[in-house]
């Protein structure tokens, strides 16, 4: 985990942190097993139910790191249907660190969250207009391709 | 700068502090030097 003061505090603000070392080999096998971690490192964003709303495999830089804390925080709000808040905290993620590849998943998954919570479909069409300007060449940029047909 | 981040041991515990919270749990499994 990375010794700065950004992701320092955002982990104290929004996370209960638990670190299981690999030399706490017991420990280890039995979360390993549980949440499928075969590799160091694996940080996983977990819902006070235990249930995994997130998953980090591998070293990131600082930012990328930070950026996936922040879209792990909204993940899970959209995956407890709180899409209002979702949607704020994905565009979090893009203002904050809008160079990062969780930021062409966030505005992917604002766009899903604002449609979840309004029901209107000019949330996708936006989205993917949205794609035309920044992100093009993303991975969600493909998949929100598709909702710039529902206008034809 | 130092790593001003307190790390639990115990998950359970965790969750629990979690559900009173409303905070998420980060779990990060680690091989970084202790």
């Amino acid at each position: 985990m990375y010794p700065s003061a950004a992701v320092s505090t955002l982990v104290n603000d929004s996370f209960v942190p638990v670190r299981v070392h690999v030399k706490q080999q017991e420990a280890f096998a039995k979360l390993g097993e549980k949440y499928g971690a075969q590799w160091t490192p694996t940080t996983l964003v977990i819902d006070a139910t235990g249930v995994e709303r997130h998953r980090m495999e591998g070293f990131l830089p600082e930012g990328d790191f930070a950026s996936q804390l922040l879209l792990g925080r909204a993940h899970a709000a959209r995956l407890a249907g709180d899409f209002a808040e979702a949607e704020d905290r994905y565009k979090l993620v893009i203002e904050r660190y809008p160079l990062t590849d969780a930021a062409a998943e966030s505005q992917y998954w604002a766009g899903v969250a604002r449609y979840k919570a309004t029901s209107d479909h000019h949330a996708l069409i936006e989205t993917a207009r949205a794609f035309e300007q920044r992100y093009q060449d993303s991975p969600w940029a493909k998949k929100a391709s598709v909702w710039q047909q529902k206008e034809a | 700068m130092a790593d001003s981040i307190t790390w639990n041991t115990d998950l359970d515990k965790a969750l629990a502090e979690a559900k009173g919270s409303g905070k998420l749990v980060l779990l990060d499994f680690s091989a970084a030097p202790m």
